[in-house]
């Protein structure tokens, strides 16, 4: 047995790393529990094949085929009254399994209670879409396709909705960098300038905490502001700060800091 | 006399300023740069706050126009994405000549936090900007105090048709 390590100060080491490490789960109970839920389980079962299914956090949760997943929808609104599709997306388990889990999380008013379905999909495969069901379907299918890829059949406009249409690689993917790739590196200037711009405009900068302090062309010294292009010495005369120029502006009266009155009194 | 009639006592009694046409171009530009309205983001919100009565751009003859044609003044307020760069460029091509770009916080100067893949990297790469505004948000009297500064800046400009336009490349 290993002696025990406290646990406490876990955040000040960054490469701290538990070799036993097991991530915690949320517990499960089973499905006959509640009665609502095993009653829901049961007509889900009696048409459909149902391949694991729990309670976790008070919400059912049903593992389907894919193939089968406009028709337990279809089953869940009209016969068991889970009337809204409040969310549906994709989680990436790729890099694990070569596979996408689909989730559809359906929202009963009349019960008060919620329902997730859930479905794995192969790399490169398509899910039938929902939309004719809920509409709700309509953007969240159309926003799986722009950041996962995974295409829904059926659906009456299944283009990019966040992204712009021309654009290549899906963002969520867990193996899309986040500052973008090439690709998105040079998409703004590619497509307004053309390729031969990138030379002029250059890459993008992206340690936005940069600071140079003896480049003048792109970093100016608060206080110390020279014209652009000058070489830094370091002995850079104090610049007073002014919106003015020094004799006045033709037709225009400067504000008299003397002159001016500053009301202190809050019952005036 | 009434007050509002002249005072043909002053000024050797007429009513009559002596001055450049550059100065009186220059005066006219600067005191009524209509600005487009440009909301992307939150700095929207400052730009809004600066163009309403607590803070008034009306007395520096700031007025906001919905549309690039009647616009002298680009102020981005915001953070640019990808997708919009496009459109930025092309209201900025419907402005008429000579024009100003106000590059209005974090997002707009350099990408600021969105350090992402679907944000332009500062609004210089698709157009020129003329004034860089610090700050996120920055507040209204920064971008009035902006405003001042690009008054100056048009200020000690030529009036005439010479004036180069501004390019990006």
């Amino acid at each position: 047995m290993r002696a025990y390590v406290p646990k406490d100060d876990v955040q000040a080491k960054a490469y701290y790393t538990d070799r036993y490490y097991v991530a915690p789960q949320v517990p499960k109970s089973d499905v006959s529990t509640d009665e609502v839920f095993s009653a829901d389980l049961e007509a889900i079962k009696a048409k459909f094949e149902v391949i694991d299914s729990f309670i976790q956090m008070g919400q059912m949760v049903v593992y389907i085929n894919a193939k089968d997943n406009y028709g337990v929808l279809e089953l869940m609104r009209d016969e068991l009254k889970y009337t809204q599709l409040s969310e549906m997306s994709a989680i990436d388990w790729l890099a694990k399994e070569n596979k996408f889990e689909i989730f559809y999380q359906m929202l009963s008013m009349h019960k008060r209670k919620r329902i997730r379905i859930k479905m794995f999909i192969e790399n490169g495969q398509a899910v039938n879409s929902v939309e004719k069901l809920f509409r709700s379907a309509d953007w969240s299918e159309r926003e799986m396709f722009d950041m996962f890829g995974i295409e829904a059949n059926n659906h009456p406009f299944m283009k990019r909705i966040l992204m712009p249409y021309d654009w290549q690689g899906f963002p969520l993917l867990k193996t899309y960098p986040l500052e973008g790739d090439e690709f998105a590196a040079w998409y703004e200037v590619d497509k307004i300038y053309g390729k031969e711009a990138r030379d002029i405009i250059g890459p993008e900068l992206r340690d936005t905490s940069r600071v140079d302090r003896y480049d003048s062309e792109r970093f100016a010294r608060l206080g110390h502001e020279v014209p652009k292009g000058t070489k830094i010495t370091g002995n850079e005369p104090k610049t007073e700060q002014s919106y003015q120029e020094e004799g006045g502006v033709f037709l225009i009266k400067k504000f008299d800091k003397e002159s001016s009155v500053v009301v202190d009194d809050p019952q005036r | 006399m009434a007050q509002h009639k002249i005072n043909y006592t002053q000024d050797g009694g007429l009513p009559v300023a002596l001055t450049s046409i550059d100065k009186i171009v220059n005066w006219g530009r600067s005191n009524s740069l209509w600005a487009l309205t440009y909301g992307l983001a939150c700095c929207g919100i400052e730009m809004m706050a600066s163009g309403a009565s607590r803070f008034d751009f009306d007395r520096y003859g700031t007025i906001f126009r919905a549309s690039p044609r009647q616009a002298d003044v680009m102020i981005v307020a915001g953070t640019l994405t990808k997708k919009h760069a496009e459109f930025i460029k092309r209201l900025y091509d419907q402005m008429t000549e000579p024009r100003w770009v106000i590059s209005m916080g974090s997002c707009a100067n350099t990408g600021g936090m969105f350090n992402t893949y679907a944000t332009v990297q500062g609004a210089d790469r698709i157009i020129p900007v003329d004034l860089y505004l610090p700050g996120c948000a920055p507040r209204p009297e920064t971008l009035q105090y902006g405003v001042m500064l690009l008054q100056k800046k048009i200020r000690e400009n030529k009036a005439g048709n010479a004036q180069r336009p501004k390019r990006l490349m």
